[in-house]
Parts: structure tokens; C-alpha cells; sequence
């Protein structure tokens, strides 16, 4: 039993937007998508010519080949050195490989009672079901620490190498960014509207639960980071800006930064002094539980993140 | 334990606190905290360094509630005390004598961007001279090279861009065969901490297991921290590197960051390898040579230069190699001298990087050979100071730069195959540092002929008189840099016994 619908109904129905689809008779892009067509790379023959020019002028004005005795020479010997070299390194290094002691050998120095107390007393004394994170974050929490800095640091260094504070160098930067990424992409925005909530959940599940299984801050912070560069990428700056920009992550790292070295200044003082630690470890498997490990995680997790997203940001539009 | 045994501790975690402070902070605020950090923890430095000599014997200090193997610790002898202590100074002094080109020359929004790197980099050096275990040494190792790498690049020019790429391509390198070596060492003795280390080696060099992997362990972390710290033949980097950057960067570049590795390399013959292992080696003779040849052929392209920044930075190279020669004598008395010249090459160095900004201000801002003439005239201060600098790289006696040398001479005497080879490297170093220093001195005392001034092409008159208080910092900078150098060479017999009961402590 079929009935005849009025033309016009017809029209709003998902069966003939399907059909139109189908057809080819509708592009969806079009009036959707906010995007620059590429112009094709294209270089005058002048240009070319004096690009190539300049670039050999260029090279002859330092090294001044013609008068450079030094450089002359170098670039005879260099090659055979360079081949030399790698073969005397790779001769080396195999000699040195194949007098380590086999890999996985249970007699190996490398099993020693440091693997062991790791193993047989990680649980009891760190609280932390997954050793890994025991280890890193309570047996060698310093080196822990001095690693999440890494992170920060490389992000000033980006941010010192790409950063643009002008006001007009960044209007720049927004209408060069539309060059390369299409707007409103119907099709990604979709994707990403469905597939965002669960990655950021899944982040914040590998971060909370990285002392009970395989997990922790450094694998929950850069799932979360890549969510965020998912949704920027669907919605835009406009979008991310409302609640993520270069202040916010400052004040994060600063503020996951500082706790974790607090935390841990807590536990070094205690530590070193002799002093029982009043953070009690839990029963292991709890969520809370594994003493500082937890809180630990987060800061890491928080810091990652940010420090992926931030260097997505600078390399693409350089401030936000 | 006595609270004062905390403060290397407190002074590591208070300056990785710091960084991320400034990060927050505006630029003013930001130098206000850096400041008060490195004076702190120099004070804090100093009751640590009165503690240890009072008590007599190094001490460790647990990091966590684990002991040794399983957790990390750090380790506070007399040396570590006293370097931390002389690092905060030069730090200090350097970050005092460079505000005016910071603010000329860094953008206003990512002037404390600046400091979270000194803040970092301090904390670095402080994790390097206390750790006592080699991972957490190879962790703030990359803390250090990355932040050495944002101070570059901070000045924001081709030129220093290029340095910077430069920088980070050597100094990665060097990290990564450092990180090569550790693992092997690893592999062969199952331990991190330097102290275990040390007894799992000496056990397998007794019974000759696993000796090619112990070499080719000691090999590549010795290579790789030459390459970190400029040796001859990796030196490269080093030229554009600090003579582009902005002053501070330069000057802390010079006298902190390169010896912040050497002092790592120390610590990895005394403490991890066992000296009696290294000296066996020979990878001590191939440092001699490097060492050697640096001393030359860093002078030679010194002479050649015609920046004046461009010529103290290839000075570096030459003294750098005075470094490596004491090393390589493997004698005790090398390792002295070293680590005498380690504090002598900083506090000179530092000194004629702040100077030649001073004589370059008075210069119209240029530090091409042409352009000083007479500057000592007109800015007297620097002047002085760019001769003392002068005088005790070369090895005047009184000031620092005669004891090392003269530590250097003694040190080589009676030993049988080096002697000759060190004395002659030290005779024509000296003679070419007397060249290229002497050179300018004279230059920068020799008044601009009076008919060229006026028709000279372009700049006609780029000179201008540079008052005293002008730059108030930088003149203070400049004394107390002068006052240390003259510490170092009429007071050495203190330090020198410091040094020697500091490397016994090392055992």
C-alpha cells in the first residue's frame, strides 16, 4: 500500500535526498563548505632563474669557492670519510652488540634484585596494580618529573620559535589557515561530533585508571590531545577558542606542574628524612588507591594533552 | 638529618618550580623570580658547601621512601656543593650584565618565556652536578639542551635561527650516543645508580667479561659529551651559537652549559667507570689528542676572525680543549687542573662576553673589527675589564688563567709519554692566545686616527662616550667578574685543595 505524497513533502524526505545523492545530481560541498581552492604552485621562468641564481651566488659569497683552500679539500675528503666512518661505527656497534649478553637470557646481569623487588613488592609498596606505573611514578618518580618538564620546555621553545604576538600578523595567520583546511565539512563535522565525547572519555579513562592497567598520563593525555585536534579541526578556531587558548594551557601546565612538584616534594622530604607519609596507599584495584599515583597521572595527563594541542596550534596557525 | 642537608633538594625543585611560574608571569615579574631564585639557591649553596667541609664526608639524599637501586637519590659531596654554588654566582652575574640587550632584543610578549628557560636550565645544571644516577643524568641532559636551544633562538634573526638548527642537530647527536652508552652499560651491569655501577664494573674488567662492550660504552658517552660540550673536532655549532645570541645566552652558553656536561663526563670517570677502567682505556688518549688539537686550532681560527664575538666564542674552542687535555693525562693532577680550568675558562669567559657588549655599545652597537677602535677610550670600564679578561686567558700571573696553566705544566710533568706533547700544545696555545687577545687590546687602546673619522664611509662617527652609570648593572656585572678573577688567581691554594678533597670524595 502505497500513497502518493504531495511533491513538496516529498522534497523534505531523507528517501530523496538519498536519491539526489545517489544521482550526483547534488553536490553536498556546495554552499556547505567554506574552503580556498589551492592555487597551483606556479613560477614565472625569471623567477626561477634568478631564484636558482641567487642560491648559487649565495653559496660562492660564504664559502667563497674559488679562493677557499679549506673548503676545497674538504669536499674532496668528505665523502670517503663519511663512508669510512659509517662503516668503522657500524663494525664497531655490531662488535659491541654481539658481546652483550643475549637478549631474554634469564642468567643476564640486567636480572637482578632491582627487577625483582620491582616485581615481587611493586604491588605491596606503591599500591599500584600496573608495576610500570608503580615504577615511574613512585620508585623513580624524579626522573618522572625532569620528563613532564621536557614537555613544557619543548612547548616554550615552540611557542618562542612560531609564536606571532602582532595583531595583524595573526589575522594573517587566520586567513592563510583557510587555505589549506576546509570549513565546515559536513562530513567531518558529523564524524567528529560522534567520535569526540567517546575519544575524550577514553582519554580520561586511560589517565584515571593507569595505575590498575595498562595506561597512565602519558598515553591518556596524548589520546586526549588528539581528540582536541579532531575537534578543532571539525569546528574551527572560533569554537576551541571559547574554551582552550594560550592562556588557559599556561595556567593548566602551570597548575599541573606545580602540584606534581609539591606532591613529589612532599614525598622526597618524607622520604629522605625518615618521616612516615601520611598518603595511605589503599586497598589495590580501587580507583583511589596507590597513594600520590593518581594525582600524579592527572598532572602528566593534563600536561601532555596540552602540549599536543598547543604544538598542533603553532605549527598550523601560530597562536590562538 | 640536619635540615641543611635538604637545600640541594629544595634549590633543584625550587628552580623546576620556577620555570613554569614564569611562564605565567609578564616579563618583569618573571626576572624579578629569576633573580630571587638563583641568588637563593646560591645561598642555599654555600650552607650546603660549609656543611659538607664541617662534616668531612659526602652524603646521599633519598628521593622518595625508597632506597638506593629502587628509587633515585642524589648525592651532595664538597665539589658538588662548591660547583653549584660557583654556577649560581656566574649565572647571576651573567643574567645582570645582559638585561639591556634582553629587552632590546627579545620581543616584548616572550620576554618570560626567557627566564622559564634559565629557570629550566639552572635547575638542569643543579640535577647534573648532584645526581648520582645516571638516568636522571641523561633526563635533565635533555632539559639542558633544550633550553641551551631556546636561549639561542630567542633573538629571533636568520642568523640565530640557523645557529639554533645547528645547535640542536650536534647536541641531539651527543645525546643520543650518550643514551647509546648507557645502555650498554646497562645491558653489561644491570644497575643505573652510579655506585653499583662502579662495583659490577670493576668486577667484569677483573675478569675481562663483556670488556668490548665496556668500551665501546665508555667510547660513546665520552664522544657524545664532547660533542655536547664542543671538543675540536665537533666544535661546528659553537661559533654562531654564541656569537649571535643574545649576551646573557652567550655568556651562559660559554662558562655554564658546556661545563655543566664536562662536569657530568668527571663524574662518569670517577664515579661510574672507575678512573683505574679509564685510564687503562684508551679512550683518555684520544681526548689528549682531541684535546690538543682543539687547543691549536681553535686559537688559529680565533686570529682569523673579524668579529670580536665571533673570535672570544672561537677562543672557547681553545680552552675547552685545555679541558680535555687535563683530562687526558689521567692523572689526578689532570683532573685538578681541569676542574680549575672549568671555573677559571667560566669566570673569564663570561667576563669578556659582557665586556665586548660594552665595548660594542660604545662602538654604535657593532662588534666588527673595525668599528672598536679606541673603544676602551670610551668606555673605560669595559675596557678594563676586556684587558683583564684578556690577560688571564692568556696567563698573566695574578690573574685566574695562570694558575690553571700553571696547573696544566705541573700536572704534565713526570708523566712519561705526555709530558713533552702538553708542554709544547701549552707553549704555541699561549703564544696564539697572546696573538688574537693582544691584538685587540691594542686595538681597542688606540685612538681613531683624526682625518678618517670624519670622511669614513656611511658611519661616519659611530663612537660615543659610555658613562660609568650608564648601565648601572652591567658595570656591577663587570666588577664583580673582574673581583672573581682576581679571587681565582691570588687566592688559588684554597680552591685547588677544595677541588683535590672534592675528588676524593668522589671515591
Amino acid at each position: 500500500m502505497s500513497r502518493k505524497v504531495p511533491e513538496e513533502t516529498y522534497r523534505k524526505t531523507f528517501s530523496y535526498r538519498f536519491r539526489q545523492w545517489l544521482d550526483g545530481t547534488k553536490d553536498p560541498f556546495l554552499n556547505q563548505v567554506e574552503m580556498k581552492k589551492q592555487k597551483p604552485f606556479a613560477e614565472s621562468e625569471e623567477a626561477r632563474k634568478r631564484r636558482e641564481q641567487d642560491s648559487k651566488a649565495l653559496e660562492a659569497k660564504v664559502y667563497d669557492l674559488e679562493h677557499n683552500f679549506e673548503m676545497r679539500i674538504f669536499n674532496r675528503i668528505y665523502r670517503v670519510f663519511c663512508i669510512l666512518f659509517c662503516i668503522f661505527l657500524v663494525v664497531m656497534l655490531l662488535a659491541a652488540v654481539s658481546d652483550l649478553p643475549p637478549f631474554g637470557h634469564a642468567e643476564n646481569p640486567a636480572n637482578n634484585e632491582v627487577a625483582q623487588r620491582y616485581i615481587e613488592k611493586g604491588l605491596e609498596e606503591t599500591g599500584a596494580v600496573n608495576i610500570v606505573t608503580g615504577m615511574i611514578l613512585d620508585y623513580r618518580a624524579f626522573d618522572t618529573l625532569g620528563e613532564s618538564h621536557v614537555l613544557f620546555i619543548a612547548t616554550c621553545t615552540v611557542l618562542i620559535l612560531l609564536r606571532r604576538d602582532g595583531k595583524k600578523e595573526q589575522e594573517e595567520g587566520q586567513d592563510n589557515d583557510r587555505l589549506y583546511e576546509p570549513k565546515n565539512d559536513v562530513i567531518l563535522q558529523t564524524v567528529a561530533r560522534v567520535l569526540v565525547p567517546p575519544i575524550l572519555l577514553f582519554g580520561i579513562y586511560i589517565i584515571l585508571a593507569g595505575h590498575l592497567g595498562p595506561g597512565g598520563g602519558f598515553s591518556g593525555g596524548a589520546v586526549i590531545g588528539a581528540g582536541l585536534i579532531l575537534y578543532l579541526n571539525a569546528f574551527g578556531f572560533a569554537k576551541t577558542e571559547r574554551f582552550f587558548t594560550a592562556k588557559t594551557y599556561r595556567r593548566m601546565s602551570f597548575c599541573a606542574l606545580a602540584c606534581y612538584s609539591i606532591a613529589k616534594s612532599y614525598s622526597f622530604y618524607t622520604g629522605a628524612n625518615h618521616i612516615e607519609s601520611v598518603v595511605p596507599l589503599g586497598t589495590p584495584g580501587a580507583i583511589l588507591s596507590g597513594g600520590l599515583i593518581l594525582v600524579l597521572n592527572i598532572c602528566v595527563g593534563v600536561v601532555v594533552a596540552g602540549t599536543m594541542y598547543t604544538f598542533y596550534v603553532m605549527f598550523r596557525k601560530g597562536g590562538y | 638529618m640536619e635540615f641543611v642537608q635538604n637545600f640541594p633538594f629544595l634549590s633543584i625543585i625550587l628552580s623546576l618550580f620556577a620555570g613554569p611560574l614564569c611562564s605565567v608571569l609578564n616579563g618583569k615579574w618573571a626576572r624579578r623570580v629569576n633573580t630571587a631564585v638563583i641568588s637563593i639557591i646560591g645561598i642555599m649553596s654555600t650552607l650546603v658547601l660549609g656543611n659538607v667541609i664541617s662534616a668531612g664526608r659526602p652524603y646521599v639524599y633519598l628521593m622518595g621512601h625508597f632506597p638506593a637501586p629502587w628509587g633515585n637519590e642524589i648525592r651532595v659531596g664538597i665539589l658538588e656543593a662548591f660547583m653549584a654554588c660557583f654556577f649560581c654566582v656566574i649565572m647571576l652575574l651573567c643574567m645582570l650584565g645582559g638585561i639591556r640587550e634582553r629587552e632590546a632584543q627579545i620581543e616584548e610578549g616572550k620576554q618570560n618565556l626567557y627566564y622559564v628557560m634559565v629557570n629550566l636550565l639552572l635547575c638542569s645544571l643543579l640535577a647534573l652536578i648532584y645526581t648520582n644516577d645516571l638516568f636522571t643524568a641523561y633526563v635533565f641532559v635533555e632539559i639542558n639542551t633544550i633550553s641551551a636551544c631556546g636561549l639561542i633562538m630567542i633573538r629571533q634573526t636568520g642568523r640565530t635561527f640557523e645557529a639554533a638548527a645547528r645547535y640542536m642537530i650536534m647536541s641531539l647527536l651527543g645525546s643520543g650516543l650518550l643514551l647509546l652508552g648507557i645502555c650498554h652499560l646497562y645491558a653489561v651491569t644491570g644497575h643505573l645508580l652510579m655506585s653499583n655501577i662502579r662495583q659490577q664494573v670493576q668486577l667484569i674488567a677483573a675478569t675481562g667479561q663483556y670488556h668490548i662492550s665496556l668500551m665501546v660504552a665508555l667510547g660513546l658517552m665520552s664522544v657524545g659529551l664532547a660533542i655536547k660540550s664542543a671538543l675540536y673536532p665537533f666544535h661546528a655549532w659553537l661559533p654562531d651559537a654564541y656569537g649571535y645570541s643574545t649576551l646573557s645566552s652567550s655568556a651562559i652558553l660559554s662558562s655554564l652549559v658546556s661545563k655543566g656536561y664536562i662536569f657530568l663526563l668527571i663524574k662518569i670517570f670517577y664515579r661510574v667507570v672507575g678512573f683505574e677502567v679509564v685510564r687503562e682505556s684508551r679512550v683518555v688518549n684520544v681526548l689528549f689528542v682531541f684535546g690538543i688539537a682543539g687547543m691549536i686550532m681553535g686559537s688559529v681560527s680565533a686570529i682569523g676572525e673579524g668579529n670580536l664575538r665571533r673570535m672570544i666564542a672561537y677562543s672557547s674552542v681553545a680552552q675547552i680543549g685545555y679541558i680535555y687535555m687535563g683530562l687526558g693525562l689521567a692523572t689526578e693532577a689532570g683532573s685538578i687542573a681541569s676542574l680549575y680550568h672549568v671555573l677559571s675558562h667560566g669566570a673569564t669567559k663570561s667576563l669578556l662576553f659582557v665586556a665586548a657588549a660594552g665595548l660594542a655599545d660604545a662602538s654604535g652597537g657593532s662588534d666588527r673589527y673595525g668599528d672598536i677602535t679606541g673603544a676602551g677610550f670610551r668606555n673605560r670600564l669595559a675596557g678594563v675589564a676586556f684587558t683583564v679578561g684578556s690577560l688571564s686567558m692568556v696567563g698573566m700571573p695574578v690573574f685566574s688563567g695562570f694558575i690553571s696553566k700553571l696547573l696544566f705544566a705541573q700536572a704534565a710533568v713526570g708523566h712519561t709519554h705526555k709530558m713533552l706533547p702538553t708542554v709544547i700544545a701549552l707553549a704555541i696555545s699561549t703564544v696564539l692566545n697572546a696573538v688574537y687577545f693582544m691584538k685587540t687590546v691594542i686595538r681597542i687602546y688606540t685612538r681613531k686616527p683624526m682625518g678618517l673619522s670624519g670622511m669614513g664611509s656611511g658611519g661616519a662617527e659611530t663612537g660615543r662616550v659610555v658613562s660609568l652609570s650608564e648601565q648601572p648593572a652591567k658595570s656591577a656585572a663587570l666588577v664583580c667578574f673582574i673581583l672573581l678573577n682576581l679571587i681565582l688567581g691570588l687566592n688559588s691554594d684554597p680552591i685547588v685543595r677544595l677541588i683535590q678533597s672534592g675528588i676524593e670524595m668522589f671515591e
